[in-house]
């Protein structure tokens, strides 16, 4: 590898990890990203001459924090001057640091525990305090890395906007008084369900077909599972390992649910070549490992239903009575109609199409998803399944009239060509 | 920090509280006071008068406009504050949820500026 490469690598592997700790022991946001930048540039100049040092985390978070105190010097003896006051001691006074000085402590400075500083950036990032698109920005910008730009392009909004929104999140956690740290235990429960949706949701723009650019798409469910692996390896608790199995068994089946042109491949169609086996693998243990582990909660459960449709050598292999059961639940921890939507498509393939219309027609009656296209498409399904051509004709019309993606639409019309030729 | 907590609710709910409650509650404000007192928190603090004893006033164009009645018709009205010093939003957050009307009512939680 040459050493740009190793440069180039060392950034990758550590910016995230190097920031955080910045962020605690500089205290700004700004400065500290503006300080890892300058941090980065002293590298690519100092690196190929000196080599790469042994800890270059902490050589990085060294050289970042001096260049920070230089710069709040700096601008504290600027203030002091324009309020007419002397500075008292001339910059410069104080003895120069040495990155190389080798027992520095620059990364526990402060800091009297065994905290990953990437813990406090995350559950910072996800603070009650912040509104929930705020919440994703600067996870996606100070954690993630990426750039306002991208995250711009996923989420569909104009970057100037999305810029804006984070400059306001930053100013919220200065002005209000956010803190820096991993909530204590007792919050947990509430703190986590939060990191946890904002992941979560994070996966989901990734892969739904809604969203933004391809690549960027694809970065961000790299970045949803990577923040999960994050989570795993500092926090392992139950719903944290099941998230990560839904998130891996979810992903697994990218390259196989769409064709060439980008059209919907169901479940039952896909080929199953095509998924990642690796990915398939780590998510089955993990979701052993989470049901040993405890009383699964939502995330777990959702994976376990992902872990029974993986574990099908086909697709009429499936075993959907256990995810009826799975289903059940789900329902009687988060009973969102969602939940029953999906619980119902369920029993169809279990009891027939016939057992399941009418708990489709009592999701229809209480109106709650008067707007979401799956519950007339899967309504239209079990019509069109039960040979009642005319109504299915009819529900495949009302998902069209709601569908907001083109793929679906495309798949939607098709099936109801289908009945119509 | 200092952060000022102002109390939000609708008066006519809390109008239709008996006597007894009326009175508990009472007591859990004095209950509270007196612990962020004690754990030196409490700056300062006041209950309103009802917002039917609430005037607004604005200059406009040198001219000065009285008002009866708040600045705004909201379905919660400010009630009272508290002005307290914590070391963070979450210590000020976590004092804002033990103020009896959180349970009912909204709290804001406003950082109070400093001027250097």
């Amino acid at each position: 590898m040459s050493i740009a490469q190793e440069i180039n690598r060392v950034f990758r592997d550590e910016r995230q990890h190097a920031l955080a700790t910045l962020i605690r022991v500089v205290g700004d946001w700004d400065v500290a990203e503006e300080a890892l930048q300058e941090a980065f540039e002293a590298a690519v100049v100092q690196w190929p001459e000196a080599g790469v040092p042994d800890q270059p985390r902490a050589w990085l978070i060294r050289t970042a924090r001096n260049k920070a105190v230089d710069r709040v010097r700096r601008q504290a003896w600027l203030e002091e001057k324009r309020a007419g006051l002397l500075a008292e001691a001339e910059p410069g006074d104080e003895p120069a640091y040495d990155p190389e000085r080798p027992d520095d402590t620059a990364e526990n400075e402060g800091c009297d525990d065994d905290i990953d500083d990437r813990l406090r950036l995350l559950f910072t990032c996800c603070h009650p305090a912040l509104a929930p698109e705020a919440q994703i920005a600067l996870t996606l910008r100070t954690l993630c890395g990426l750039s306002t730009e991208e995250i711009a392009r996923a989420f569909l909004t104009p970057a100037a906007t999305m810029a804006q929104r984070l400059v306001r999140a930053k100013a919220k956690i200065r002005g209000a008084g956010i803190p820096y740290r991993v909530p204590p235990r007792e919050e947990w429960n509430e703190r986590l369900q939060a990191v946890l949706a904002i992941v979560y949701l994070v996966f989901t723009e990734g892969y739904a077909a809604t969203s933004g650019d391809a690549l960027v798409r694809r970065e961000l469910t790299a970045e949803a599972i990577r923040l999960a692996r994050l989570l795993a390896q500092l926090l392992p608790g139950v719903e944290v390992l099941g998230l990560l199995a839904l998130l891996l068994l979810t992903e697994a089946r990218r390259d196989a649910r769409a064709t060439a042109s980008g059209d919907v491949i169901l479940l039952e169609d896909q080929d199953q070549t095509k998924w990642d086996r690796a990915q398939i693998d780590e998510g089955l243990v993990l979701v052993d490992r989470a049901l040993r582990s405890g009383p699964p909660g939502p995330y777990v459960l959702q994976a376990a239903i992902a872990a029974v449709h993986a574990h099908a050598p086909r697709s009429d292999g499936t075993d959907w009575r256990q995810i009826v059961a799975l289903y059940d639940r789900l329902y009687a921890i988060v009973p969102t109609p969602v939940v029953a939507l999906n619980r119902a498509v369920a029993v169809a393939m279990c009891d027939g199409p016939a057992a399941a219309l009418p708990l489709l027609d009592e999701l229809v009656a209480s109106r709650e998803l008067r707007e979401y296209h799956l519950l007339p498409a899967a309504r239209a399904d079990l019509l069109r399944r039960l040979g009642q051509t005319r109504e299915a004709a009819a529900a495949y019309r009302e998902a069209l009239a709601l569908v907001g993606n083109e793929p679906e639409r495309r798949f939607l019309a098709r099936r109801l060509a289908a009945l119509e030729g | 920090m200092q952060y000022l907590l102002l109390i939000y609710e609708n008066e006519q709910n809390n109008a239709k509280m008996s006597k007894a409650d009326g009175d508990k509650v009472m007591q859990e404000y004095f209950a509270f006071t007196k612990d962020i007192q004690d754990k030196k928190n409490y700056v300062a603090g006041e209950a309103l008068q009802p917002i039917a004893t609430a005037t607004t006033v604005r200059v406009r164009d040198g001219k000065t406009v009285t008002t009866d009645g708040p600045f705004a018709e909201t379905r919660e009205q400010l009630g009272g504050y508290y002005l307290v010093e914590a070391k963070d939003l979450d210590e000020a957050r976590s004092i804002a949820a033990r103020i009896p009307a959180a349970r009912t009512g909204s709290i804001e939680v406003r950082p109070v500026v400093k001027f250097t």
